[in-house]
């Protein structure tokens, strides 16, 4: 129904900034709700990451779209097939040089047009480089 | 008699015929409509359980026994599930008197604090029990929501629907149910699973 693609390794400097995009992809007919639902009984799209060397400082989703199911009397804000989710990262000035692994998590509610799934986490790991 | 006048006359005949056939047709035979409920053969039974209700009190499948009971399995999160409760509220409201019970299991890991809100601004008139992962299994692994089992008087599962149904579809059942049909065909039915769902 809902994979993430591992994100490419990160290399950076201390003191820098650096990026990295999360690739999601969803089966037809499946959508997830949007970071913004909207409503408020809806589970929202999120990326967190555990702090390490790196701090997310930001993240951005992309542009929901406004569908309309069968079981909503209006369109509802969702994301639907592939898409990005990017995060910037700030890389701490005493960082120690060298490789590490950064934990994420992707917290998400998937429905088709009738029925719906229970929320889920999938990890995302993600591999950098500090120079 | 012309070639006019006998293509007139045959025309006149074929539209006599054609009407006539369509006044005399009967509705389909129900060959292609699912039947609302399994037959008896097919049931299996439900299986007991035993969850709290918001007022802390156990709710056992099993006290149940002699009732047609709806068992419907929903989130607050789930949009399909919504658009079932307010049916599910009339039917209650229509049928309790019949020997009818709807009982909601939610699903939610947010638990009472989540739920309460919900069922009370939406007036839900049927008893709303929390679930859980044996209840879940025990049921086959209910994965997508909403799902719903219509269940007969002797603790059988006699329809299961996966996915938002029509309101229609869950009627035929409860009626066929309290009407104490069997509901006596081989055909497939007794039930709804959209596409995705398994």
């Amino acid at each position: 129904m809902l994979t993430v693609a591992p994100p490419e390794k990160v290399v950076a400097k201390r003191g820098a900034t650096a990026q990295s995009r999360v690739t999601v992809l969803l089966g037809a007919g499946y959508h997830v709700n949007s970071n913004t639902p909207s409503e408020d009984y809806l589970i929202p799209l999120r990326l967190t990451w555990t702090p390490g060397a790196l701090v997310a400082s930001e993240v951005t989703y992309p542009k929901p779209v406004m569908e309309k199911y069968s079981f909503s009397p209006k369109p509802i804000s969702v994301f639907t097939g592939k898409f990005d989710v990017t995060t910037v990262f700030k890389v701490a000035p005493g960082a120690s040089p060298g490789p590490g692994v950064m934990a994420g998590k992707l917290r998400y509610q998937a429905c088709n047009d009738k029925a719906c799934f229970p929320p889920k986490t999938v990890e995302v790991r993600l591999t950098y480089q500090i120079e | 008699m012309t070639t006019r006048r006998l293509g007139i006359l045959f025309g006149a005949g074929l539209l006599l015929i054609g009407l006539a056939s369509a006044c005399g047709s009967k509705p389909k035979p129900s060959a292609e409509r699912p039947e609302p409920v399994k037959s008896q053969q097919e049931r299996k039974p439900a299986p007991d359980f035993s969850l709290k209700d918001g007022d802390g009190r156990t709710v056992r499948l099993s006290d149940y026994r002699g009732k047609v009971v709806l068992l419907n399995f929903w989130a607050t999160w789930c949009g399909p599930c919504k658009i079932e409760v307010p049916w599910f509220i009339d039917f209650e409201r229509r049928n309790k008197d019949r020997g009818f019970s709807v009982i909601g299991v939610s699903m939610d890991d947010d638990g009472w604090e989540a739920v309460k809100p919900f069922v009370n601004r939406l007036g839900v008139n049927y008893r709303i029990v929390l679930g859980d992962d044996r209840v879940s299994e025990a049921y086959g692994g209910v994965e997508a929501l909403p799902t719903t089992f219509l269940i007969d008087r002797e603790g059988n599962i006699a329809a299961v629907h996966v996915g938002l149904a029509g309101k229609n579809d869950f009627e035929d059942g409860i009626e066929k149910l309290l009407e104490g049909s069997s509901g006596g065909s081989d055909r497939a039915g007794a039930g709804t699973r959209p596409a995705g769902s398994e």
